[in-house]
């Protein structure tokens, strides 16, 4: 299928998408590994009537250890994440969320941030930046600012991100050992997450983020306020879905998607080494 | 907009509409009907080809994309490898001998894939065959031999 006609802009600097941006407001997408974009503009889902290609922005291409966390462009590539030796060692959730991101075409292709700033309720690595409790930088034409993970995800395919501002870099706090897990449900080895869980020790607390639970990604806030009450990660695993508003589709219902969080949850902490 | 694309080392300019897409621009323009579409979802892998020596999904990209990148087609397979007239490259080869193929509709974007993958990983045991070719999928169901190429390649044994 052919997506509709646009007009194509080419950026050679975030500044450049900036003012192209600026230029054409809410015509204008971003296109950077095009992995989520372009599959819903061949189905006409969106039709983008200018599209702005930061896929040559070089300088957003990089992993870097930022102290107390990894520092990651946005147009950094999965395939490039996954085997980070970086990431796997001070953010492991991240680098095997990663590996679990489409198939490997897809990660040679999709980055890290075309996928966050999608907004995907079914994505897998907005669950991880959940989890660990992750930082967004976005950059717009009055500067740059830092979004906390937790004010990010406003609603269906909608984030914090102003019409003319890109995400620039994604900060994951470093875990060094600490447990983790990843649990992904899904039917066939490449597909979407029917649901999804990830979870992350971190100083003093437990940090779970949910994969295709509600609109958008979504905590498991009264899963993690249960375990800082002292339940055990079974009990705490029961009320993972609590404030979850999970959608049915064919895969399936939402009462499903409700068990499925309990179920991966429970192992996830317990994967992780909550007990 | 007008590109430039080098495909199986031969120079390529075209002017191509942006919403091209680039298995289009592969097949109608440039005209090698080699790398198939199977499913117009990103799930299939038919289109798979190499863009700077990795595998992509060709229906996932657009032609403009491309441009002033290297590509590698099934066509240019073999020549990629300097086979002489005739000869395939050895994951084709190991693909003839293993039987890798029933109605053959998915194998140009299977060996690509094959191909890329082993770049990544040259000794895969057979989990991580199964694994790295998650993206390529064959309605004959003939995933067993295609599996089984993959590892006679990797160890050197197609003939």
């Amino acid at each position: 299928m052919i997506p509709a006609a646009f007009d194509y802009v080419r950026a050679d600097s975030a500044e450049a998408a900036i003012a192209a941006l600026a230029e054409h407001g809410d015509e204008a997408k971003l296109l950077a590994g095009g992995h989520s974009l372009i599959p819903l503009m061949r189905f006409r889902l969106a039709r983008p009537e200018v599209l702005v290609d930061v896929g040559r922005v070089d300088d957003l291409k990089y992993i870097r250890d930022g102290g107390d966390h990894l520092a990651i462009g946005a147009l950094t590539r999965h395939m490039d994440v996954e085997t980070s030796e970086l990431v796997q060692a001070e953010a492991p959730l991240l680098a095997a969320a990663t590996s679990h991101v489409g198939d490997p075409q897809v990660r040679h292709r999709g980055t890290i941030g075309g996928s966050v700033a999608h907004g995907d309720s079914a994505s897998d690595i907005p669950s991880v930046l959940i989890a660990t409790g992750a930082t967004l930088v976005a950059q717009g034409p009055s500067g740059v600012r830092e979004i906390a993970v937790d004010d990010f995800f406003e609603g269906f395919l909608e984030t914090a991100l102003a019409a003319e501002e890109i995400l620039t870099e994604i900060r994951v706090p470093k875990v060094g050992g600490a447990g983790w897990s990843f649990q992904k449900f899904n039917r066939r080895a490449q597909d979407w997450a029917i649901v999804g869980v990830s979870v992350q020790v971190l100083n003093g607390s437990v940090g779970i983020g949910l994969v295709n639970m509600d609109t958008k990604p979504i905590r498991a806030s009264a899963a993690e306020a249960a375990l800082v009450g002292g339940s055990s990660a079974a009990d705490a695993a029961e009320v993972a879905p609590d404030s979850c508003e999970p959608t049915g589709d064919l895969n399936a219902s939402p009462d499903f998607r409700r068990h499925l969080a309990k179920v991966l949850t429970r192992r996830a902490l317990e994967e992780a080494g909550v007990s | 907009m007008e590109i430039a694309v080098k495909i199986n080392g031969e120079q390529h300019r075209h002017d191509v509409e942006p919403r091209t897409l680039l298995v289009h621009y592969i097949r109608d323009t440039v005209g090698l009907t080699g790398t198939n579409i199977g499913c117009d979802t990103s799930s299939c892998g038919a289109c798979t080809i190499h863009l700077n020596g990795e595998s992509v999904k060709s229906c996932t990209m657009f032609a403009v994309q491309a441009d002033g990148e290297e590509l590698l087609t099934i066509e240019g397979l073999a020549a990629s490898v300097n086979a002489t007239d005739g000869q395939m490259h050895p994951m084709q080869e190991a693909f003839r001998s293993c039987h890798a193929l029933q109605c053959g509709y998915c194998t140009p974007g299977m060996v690509m894939a094959s191909v890329s993958l082993l770049e990544e990983n040259p000794n895969p045991n057979e989990q991580e065959v199964r694994q790295g070719l998650e993206g390529n999928l064959c309605r004959c169901t003939g995933y067993h031999n295609i599996v089984k190429a993959v590892l006679e390649c990797a160890q050197g044994g197609a003939k």
